[in-house]
Formats: C-alpha cells, structure tokens, sequence
C-alpha cells in the first residue's frame, strides 16, 4: 500500500519537502550534540530533563489518545467511527516514533541505549516504559496496516488481528499510566508527588489525542478530499470536551491542595509556574507566559468546542478551538509539568532553564519527522479510502 | 532492450563504487598487516601474563568484562590475581598497564590493525607516554 | 503476491529467527543459571534494598548482619575551622579527577561540597535562627540511603547498591537517561554534560579513572581506598579532627555507632523513607 504515498500533487511534495528541510537541519544538529555532548543543550545539573523529555510526556498522551477511536468502534460499536479509527492508529504510530527519537535524542550514551533489554529491571519505571511505548507501537502497526489492508481488498480482516485490537485498549491506558508513574513515584520532587499525576495524564491524553485528530481531519477534507463525517466529528468533540473540562479540574484540584494545605512543596512550584517566584531578592518567572497562555488558550478551545455554533456550523472555528486546544495541552504537559518539576530543585535553590538553539532544532527536527511520517500514513490511509469508494 | 538504462547503468556505478570502497579508499594498500609485523611492546615487569599469550591474545575483552562485574557488582578488590608469584587487583589501569607501560606501542597496535576502537581508555587512564 | 513466493518467505523469516534465536536459548537451558554468561547482568552483589523503617519504630530493632557504611558530619568542627570543608572538597576533587567547570554552570560536577543550613536542611525550621546556624555551613553529599529512590529508577541497575551498603554506579553501563538524578531527593548526581578532558586535559589523580561524558557520577564513598584500609579521601582530609566519622553502621561497637549514640544528629530530609547513611551534628 505504500505506494499510495509516491503519488500526490504539487502541495503535498511541497509540504513533505519542508519538512524535509528541517528533519535535514534537526539531523545536522544532532550529530553536533552527539560529537560534543548534552551540554550543547539548555539542561544543567539542576534541570536535568528538559525540551526532549518534556515533548516525550506530551507526545505519549498523544499517542495514548487514539484509543478513544478504537475503544467506541470496537467494544461498543459506535459505526460511525469506522472510517477513521485508522487515524487514530496511525497517528499513535507517528507519535510514538517521535517519542522514541526523542528518547534516543535525550540519552548520555544512546548506543547504550539497549542496556535496557540487556539487563531488565523491573523495578525500575523506565524499563516498562520501554515495553509499553514498543509493545503499543508493534500493536498499532499490526491493527492498523492489517486491517487497512483487508479494508482495501473489501474483506472483513482476519479475525486473530482482533485479539491484538482488544490488547492495545489496556496498553494505550498504560502508556501514560506508566509514563505518569515515571514522575509520580519520586519522593523527591513534590511538585510529581501526587496521586492525580496518572489521571491528570489520560484526561489531557483522551483531549490533545482526538483533538489533533480532529484538526487533521478537517485539513484533510480540504485537501485530500477525506471527509470524516459530522456524527464522527462529533462525536470526538464531545469526547474532546469532556476530557478537557476534567483536566481543567484536575488542574484546579492541584491547586486547592497546594494553596489551601499551605505546605511549601505542593505550592512552590504551582507558584513559580503561575506567578513567579522570589528568592534572595531575584523573580523567577520565565514559564509565567507560557502557563497563562495554556489558561487562556484551554478557556478559548473550550469554548468554542463547548458553544453548538461554533463546533457544528463553522469548520473553521472548531478547527481552530481543537488548535488552541491542542496548544493549551502542549503547553500544559510539555513545558509546566515537566520543567516546572525541577523548581526549586531538591535544594531549595532555584535555577531556570531555556533551551539552546541546537536543542530546539532538534525538537522541531524530531516533529517534522512525526508529521513526515503522519503525512506519509495518513496518504496511505486517504488513498486506500478513496479506492473502495470507487 | 533495457529499459531506464540510463538511470540503471549510473546507479550500477554508484553501487560498484560504494561496494569497493574500502580498496580504493586507502589507495589500493592492504598494509595494515605490517603494523603487526612490528614489535609488540614486550611486558615491563613480569614476563608471564594473567593467563597464556595465546588465551589472553583471544579473550582478553572477555577478561576484562569479567573482572570489571567482579570489581563493581561484587566489591571484589582483593589482591588475588596471581602473576609471577605476586598478588595483584583486578584491573585494567593499576595492573595491565603497570606492566604494559605504553597503550601506543602495545595496545594501539592490534587494534588499529583490527579496526577496533575500545572505550576504556575514555576513562581509565593510560600511562604518560 | 504470489502464494509459493509467500510461503517460501515465511519458512525463511521464520527459520531466520529461529537460527538466531536458538544457540542463545540453548546455551542458557545448558549452563543452567543465567550468571554463567561472561556478559551475563554482572554478578550477584546487587542492590540491597532493606525495608525503610517507618519513623514509629522502636529503636530497640535486631542488629543487622554485614557491613553498612556510614558517616557522621560534626558541622561543629567545621564551623571552628573554616578552610576544612574547602580542604575535604578539594580532596575528593583531586582523588577522582573531578572536571572543574565554572561554580553554579549548568554544567558543574560535584560529588561533595559546601552549603547553606536551609539549603541542606530545607525541610527545618528557617525562623528565628541563631546566629550559628545562619553562618553555617554544612558538607553535602550522596547519602548512600539504605532505601534509595535513584537505584529504584534506574531501568539498567547501573546505579545500585553494593554488599556493603555503598550506592554505586557502574559507568559502563550507564545510559545517561538522568532519571535518578531525577529521583534523587538530594540533588548528589551530577551528569557529565560535556566531556571531562576540555576542563581537565590533565588528570590530578593518575592512580583513579575519569568518567567518560553522557554518564551519570556521583560520591561513592571512596570504595577504591576502602579495601586497603584507607578512609575516604574527605574524610582523611579532615585530619585528627574528628570532623567526620567514617565506619560500620552495623556494628555496634564501632566509633561511628558510639559517636551517633553520644550526639544528638538530624539526617536530610528524613520524612522521605531513604533512610540516609549520613548524619549530622547541628
């Protein structure tokens, strides 16, 4: 089938060609940072992770969200997202090839990399991560290009590929379970310590997920002449919805035990993300822009996804509410959560971070390839649609 | 007929020029085994090794990974390595290179020849030469 | 695709497989355990993780076999003798050929060193102090816990603890992932941002390696120097001073115990349940 993806018009060369440019240039870099080390980047002793693991925990709830297709259609029944439970599929590939890039960008001593399956630990949270991310990775691959295929040749699939459609439900669960875990079993960073971590995950998971697929659906009516459906659409808002309003909650709750317990490490770090910080007569409040730009853009997506006009009337603005949305979340997950864990650091000292230029032209370097690889799948996936149609 | 032959007969080429690269590469000179030829640095102080030449020449890597476990994951740092008669730790930096006193002459030998780049000396340090 | 050519290519993917896969299976089932394999996970030193004893245990709990390597960090004495906390780093830096960068760069290593009383102890009280303890300042490092979140973390058992009690890296086998530096409630590990031979060309120690860079370092109680009899390089920097006490926390009459048993000492964030092997005198 892939042969669905060498033909295509002027535009789609055009826009795999950009990305091209910047996977070339996101390569270049990195050879630099693997020549010289992680200290090209903006992390230090103090922030110890940063862009490429934060975008890692983003892009896991990403994948994580393309359950929220494949549990309606499969378990329930829900027909009408028969055509586009593939999306969603495609899109955890995507996503979860970024992750691991991102991974592999982040390590010390990649080619150590296998260490992990050479000497398994199962006490040890990366080491399940590990399975999961790979485990959901292989099933995605295997439902999505099995039943791709026996859709195009006009057969029902085989019936032995169910069974690995039925797994991959509990696996997208704990993609982000385990990732969560990864943060919130450390005794020393309070601002992960919290019980909420894993479900604050998934409900911001089951948003940006469906969200970006939502987008890209309508991107691809335009140009790909796909439609997905106004009850599939739908229907994905309204589940978009609902998993954005709880992780606004959840986000509330975190902020009811920080200021009303007054307990100092609850609160500091909802305190520098949010307002700043002061310490020794200096304010550190370098990620203030970006939270409240979640808060905005999360209130903005929310509304527009929440008013009936401007989710089923108008395209344009429920394309651009699950935007804002997706953003908000990025913001959210990918800067706040995990950045804002290492303020104050384990010594009450405060020390900020910004990325290096070589570090964020990696990170866009490792998106343009998950867009790469999404445009590559997705033709794939329009092409063969279109095919059976005719 | 072939067709495409343009394109065939220039990928052809690419192909063969690819393939034989490490011949032209370095100038047609297949004299990495001179370097053998030359004297390996002899041994300063003992003149038997941990184990036979022969075994050390063929596992010595083997020896080493062995020993390093050893050290780190069962502590163990007693002086019970015997050479010559005398008791020495398990170690590559305070009892191989004691003896072979220079990585250049003697390490560095083989494994240029080899093509072989070993991390070891990134950290344990070699003895000024 | 044609359906012999299909078969055949899945006789041989499946035979592929199975040739690459069988002598590694056979020769575990023949040798038996596993520990056989040279390059097998490395010994059984392994980590020990005792329980944590929670904070509502009587003292009067059995003693345990084995050695527990400790420390006991009188501040008083420091706070007499200004330049020994200086002395102490300084020696641990030359001994393990430390890389110097630039005090508070993002890409400094330090296995022990100096800091203020709230930062070392953020979880005490920080009103009203006396005069003492606003000047003083207390020596950090690894706390070797004997219940430690970052050999939990670590998906290579790279860090680990050692028999006796030691929390140990294996620079061989680190991947430099960082996720104990981000579990350590202490911030003691430092990571090796950039390669250590553009601070230090020249090693200060030339009987001790250096760390390559993309791995993770950090205090390990001089284990080296432990197995001739010596004490840890800060530790003998410290002299006759009684400044630090190094032993067996496990036996009962070693000084260490008798000095922990005579002074009243705090440990660093103790609510955590590491359970750390360093103690201070306040």
């Amino acid at each position: 089938m892939f042969e669905k993806a060498l033909k295509g018009n002027t535009n789609y060369w055009i826009w795999l060609a950009i990305l091209g440019v910047f996977m070339a240039i996101g390569g270049m870099c990195y050879v630099y940072q693997y020549n010289t080390g992680l200290g090209t980047t903006g992390m230090g002793r103090d922030i110890s992770w940063g862009v490429y693991i934060s975008q890692f925990t983003f892009l896991v709830g990403v994948a994580a969200g393309g359950v929220m297709l494949v549990l309606p259609y499969y378990i329930h029944n829900f027909k009408a997202f028969g055509r586009i439970t593939i999306l969603g599929e495609f899109l955890a590939i995507a996503a979860l090839i970024m992750c691991l890039m991102f991974i592999i960008a982040d390590l010390g001593q990649p080619i150590r990399a296998l260490n992990v399956l050479l000497y398994p630990t199962p006490h040890s949270m990366l080491f399940w991560d590990m399975i999961v991310l790979n485990g959901y990775l292989f099933l995605n691959i295997i439902c999505g290009w099995v039943i791709l295929t026996a859709e195009r040749k006009g057969v029902k699939p085989p019936k032995w590929v169910y069974i690995f459609v039925y797994i991959s439900i509990p696996f997208a669960i704990s993609i982000h379970t385990v990732t969560a875990m990864l943060y919130c079993g450390l005794p020393g960073r309070h601002f992960w310590l919290s019980a909420i971590i894993a479900p604050r995950f998934l409900a911001s998971a089951f948003a940006a997920g469906p969200a970006l697929i939502v987008f890209v659906a309508l991107i691809l009516k335009r140009v790909a002449n796909f439609d997905a459906g106004k009850e599939a659409l739908n229907k994905m808002v309204t589940i978009i919805l609902y998993a954005a309003i709880i992780n606004v909650f959840f986000v509330g709750l975190e902020f009811f035990v920080g200021y009303y317990s007054n307990i100092p490490g609850h609160m500091h770090t909802l305190e520098y993300l949010f307002f700043g910080l002061e310490h020794h007569g200096h304010v550190y409040n370098k990620l203030v822009p970006f939270m409240w730009a979640f808060v905005i853009l999360c209130i903005a997506g929310i509304t527009l996804l929440a008013i009936p006009y401007t989710r089923k009337e108008n395209e344009f603005t429920l394309g651009l509410g699950c935007l804002m949305l997706f953003i908000s979340l990025w913001l959210d997950k990918g800067i706040g959560f995990v950045l804002g864990g290492f303020v104050p650091n384990p010594l009450h000292e405060i020390v900020e971070y910004s990325p290096s230029l070589n570090e964020i032209m990696i990170t866009i370097g490792v998106w343009c390839t998950g867009f790469f690889i999404l445009t590559i799948l997705y033709k794939i996936a329009v092409g063969v649609e279109h095919e059976i149609e005719h | 007929m072939i067709y495409n032959s343009g394109k065939i007969y220039t990928g052809l080429a690419i192909f063969v020029l690819f393939i034989t690269f490490p011949i032209w590469y370095n100038h047609f000179d297949a004299s990495g085994a001179d370097q053998l030829k030359k004297e390996l640095q002899k041994p300063t102080v003992s003149k038997e090794c941990v184990a036979p030449a022969a075994e050390m020449k063929a596992s010595h890597m083997k020896l080493l990974n062995q020993w390093r476990d050893e050290v780190l994951r069962d502590g163990d740092r007693e002086f019970n390595v015997p050479v010559e008669g005398k008791m020495y730790q398990k170690s590559l930096q305070k009892t191989c290179m004691k003896c072979h006193t220079s990585k250049k002459k003697f390490c560095d030998v083989c494994h240029e020849y080899a093509s072989v780049t070993p991390y070891c000396w990134d950290c344990h340090l070699a003895p000024v030469e | 695709m044609d359906k012999n050519r299909r078969n055949f290519l899945k006789v041989a993917g499946i035979s592929t497989l199975a040739g690459l896969g069988a002598p590694a299976i056979v020769d575990r089932v023949i040798s038996g355990k596993a520990g056989a394999d040279v390059f097998a996970s490395g010994g059984n030193g392994g980590h020990h993780e005792a329980e944590a004893p929670t904070h509502n245990e009587p003292a009067h709990k059995e003693e345990k076999s084995g050695t527990r390597y400790g420390l006991v960090i009188d501040t008083r004495k420091f706070h007499a003798n200004p330049e020994l906390g200086e002395k102490c780093v300084h020696a641990c830096n030359q001994m393990h050929n430390i890389p110097q960068f630039p005090e508070g760069s993002k890409n400094e290593i330090k296995w022990i060193w100096l800091t203020n009383y709230e930062n070392a102890f953020p979880e005490h009280s920080q009103q009203f102090r006396d005069k003492y303890t606003e000047d003083n300042k207390v020596l950090v490092t690894c706390n070797h816990c004997e219940n430690p979140p970052c050999v939990r973390a670590c998906p290579t058992k790279a860090t680990y603890k050692s028999k006796d009690g030691i929390t140990m890296m294996d620079f061989h086998r680190c991947i430099g992932c960082r996720f104990c530096m981000a579990a350590c409630p202490y911030g003691a590990r430092s990571f090796n941002w950039l390669e250590p031979k553009t601070v230090l060309p020249n090693p200060t120690n030339p009987d001790y390696p250096r760390r390559m860079r993309g791995v993770v370092e950090k205090c390990n109680f001089c284990s080296d120097r432990l197995v001739l009899g010596e004490q840890p390089a800060c530790v003998a920097a410290t002299g006759n001073s009684g400044a630090m006490i190094f032993g067996n926390l496990n036996d009962p009459n070693s000084e260490i115990r008798k000095v922990l048993k005579e002074n009243f000492t705090i440990q660093r964030k103790p609510s955590l349940g590491t359970n750390p092997s360093v103690f201070y005198i306040v």
